[in-house]
């Protein structure tokens, strides 16, 4: 199940015969496996990595490190779905060290992320404190390196 | 002026490669989708090459002892220890050479008098025989049979056997079949070698790349230590084909005998290369594993594929070749191939190219993604299905 799920975390378009082929089952197994590990919420989405600024997008990305007062009953957990439920958040990790909610945000511009950390997420309460950080450049993503100019330089025929 | 009445008698008996027909062919392509290359399509894990950069940076680019740096002598003999059980000396039963490609030409050099025989099993790599004649030697292939999923047995090689043999030059995991030996075969073989007293060039090239499990090194068999010249590199494990580098383990004798000759003509393995071995034997291992696996679906997948073909193929259990027999199509390997690249561009080696006992196969090589392996076995088919 695991080299199922690693195949398809590199490349969720190989088709069910090649899964079949490639990890010695039949196409009816593969198919079972996959219908499982998605109702078991194993595997959630089917992705496609894209290098949006190659595509002539400038959206703006920002890190957010917020602090928090952590709730009775909940911890820190409450917090982090208010925030998460935002379409505007991507990303929201819970952090050891000097902060505790690690959040991306992506926006059109500057002024709209800067606006919505100031006006959704710092009056949230509970949240004490954020610190945005807004990103230059993405030279890998997801292991994935995105300007990638390695190719194969191997002799089309080799003994 | 023709010169060519200049050139020694055992180049000109050399025929040239079989494989230089389809290069020509298909660099002329612009779409060609290539199971005829002999190498990794991985690039070398990066930490082996920045391990090179930084021996650069910091300087190293000397000659090194003739033998090879004692680090990297000492990081193979801890391999072979922790891997085989095996134990040789650091000082006197290793040498670091430019690719088993030149391990090979010495190792057959440091044995072979003017005449001597070499059984060679067939299908097998394409330098094996022309390094026996460049050495003065005379090739003896044996063919093996896709009945046994071409391992070579004793008693195919026995009526071979006269007072010049000298030795047995063996290439498992194959290429270009994919086949290996199992350790009772192996066991076989060397009763063999000790009754008619043969030195054995065991090329243990694509050792790592097994599947269904794990290589058995003929060195590591009872009593064979001594007899066996060894030989490996990084190059298929690895992803290292152009770093050129390889290594020999035998007897102080033999090994002495190859340094002498390595001194001499090559001096010594490119320290940059024997650097980037040693973080390849200390750090490679777990992507060396990772390739591995990736080889291993592939294998599957075009098995598979060629078989639902109908192109009768056994399963190769090691390297990363498959061969399939295309007798059937009703063409010879060299046609199959060059009727195939000219109609829906795709390249790979007729088996003649490895020996007559390959005539009536086409190896493939699945060091490609496996977009372009199903991309090709579609094109296959669609070849198939037109000339059948």
């Amino acid at each position: 199940m695991r080299e199922l799920l690693e195949i398809l975390e590199r490349n969720s378009r190989v088709s069910v015969s090649e899964l079949a082929s490639m990890l010695q089952k039949s196409e009816y197994e593969i198919e079972n496996d996959i219908a499982r590990l998605e109702k078991e919420k194993i595997i959630l989405s089917y992705g496609t990595l894209i290098n949006w600024e190659r595509f002539g997008d400038d959206n703006v990305v920002a890190i957010i490190e917020i602090n928090l007062t952590p709730q009775r009953e909940f911890g820190f957990d409450a917090i982090a779905e208010r925030i998460y439920r935002f379409d505007e958040v991507r990303t929201v990790y819970l952090m050891s060290g000097n902060f505790d909610l690690l959040v991306i945000i992506e926006g059109k511009s500057l002024k709209e992320v800067a606006n919505f950390v100031s006006t959704r997420l710092s009056t949230i309460d509970g949240v004490t404190q954020t610190r945005s950080h807004f990103m230059l450049k993405a030279y890998k993503k997801d292991g994935v390196i995105l300007d990638n100019d390695e190719q194969d330089r191997r002799l089309v025929v080799s003994p | 002026m023709i010169w060519s009445n200049k050139l020694s008698n055992s180049v000109q008996s050399i025929a040239p490669s079989g494989i230089r027909k389809f290069f020509d062919i298909a660099a002329k392509m612009k779409d060609v989708i290539s199971l005829g290359v002999g190498e990794p399509d991985f690039v070398t894990p990066w930490t082996i090459r920045e391990s090179c950069v930084y021996g650069l940076e910091r300087g190293y680019t000397s000659y090194t002892a003739n033998r090879g740096t004692l680090e990297l002598r000492e990081e193979i003999a801890r391999h072979y220890k922790n891997r085989y059980a095996l134990n040789y000396d650091v000082d006197k039963e290793i040498l670091v050479t430019v690719g088993v490609s030149e391990a090979l030409d010495i190792a057959l050099r440091a044995i072979i008098n003017p005449g001597d025989e070499v059984l060679i099993p067939e299908p097998c790599y394409v330098s094996y025989q022309a390094c026996t004649i460049l050495a003065g030697g005379v090739p003896i292939s044996v063919p093996a049979k896709i009945e046994n999923e071409f391992r070579i047995t004793p008693e195919e090689l026995e009526p071979h056997v006269t007072n010049k043999t000298k030795a047995i030059l063996i290439g498992y995991p194959n290429n270009p079949t994919g086949a290996i030996m199992e350790r009772a075969d192996l066991i076989k073989l060397a009763d063999f070698a000790e009754a008619h007293d043969l030195v054995v060039i065991s090329d243990e090239i694509y050792g790592d790349l097994t599947y269904k499990g794990v290589h058995e090194c003929f060195a590591a068999l009872p009593k064979m230590k001594d007899r066996t010249i060894l030989l490996n590199g990084f190059s298929k494990a690895y992803a290292m084909t152009g770093w050129r580098i390889g290594y020999a383990l035998s007897n102080p004798d033999f090994i002495g005998a190859m340094t002498k000759i390595h001194q001499y003509t090559m001096l010594c393995a490119p320290i940059t290369a024997q650097m980037a071995a040693v973080e390849a034997l200390r750090h490679g291992e777990k992507y060396m594993k990772k390739m591995v696996a990736e080889y291993d679906r592939r294998r599957n997948l075009i098995y598979d594929g060629f078989n639902k073909m109908g192109l009768n193929c056994f399963e190769p259990r090691g390297a990363f070749y498959i061969f399939p027999d295309i007798s059937s199509s009703g063409l010879t390997s060299e046609e199959f191939a060059e009727k195939l690249i000219q109609a829906e561009h795709v390249a790979l080696v007729p088996g003649s190219a490895f020996g007559k006992s390959g005539a009536n196969h086409v190896r493939c090589s699945y060091a490609t993604n496996i977009e372009k392996i199903s991309e090709a076995l579609n094109r296959i088919e669609h070849f198939l299905t037109r000339i059948r």
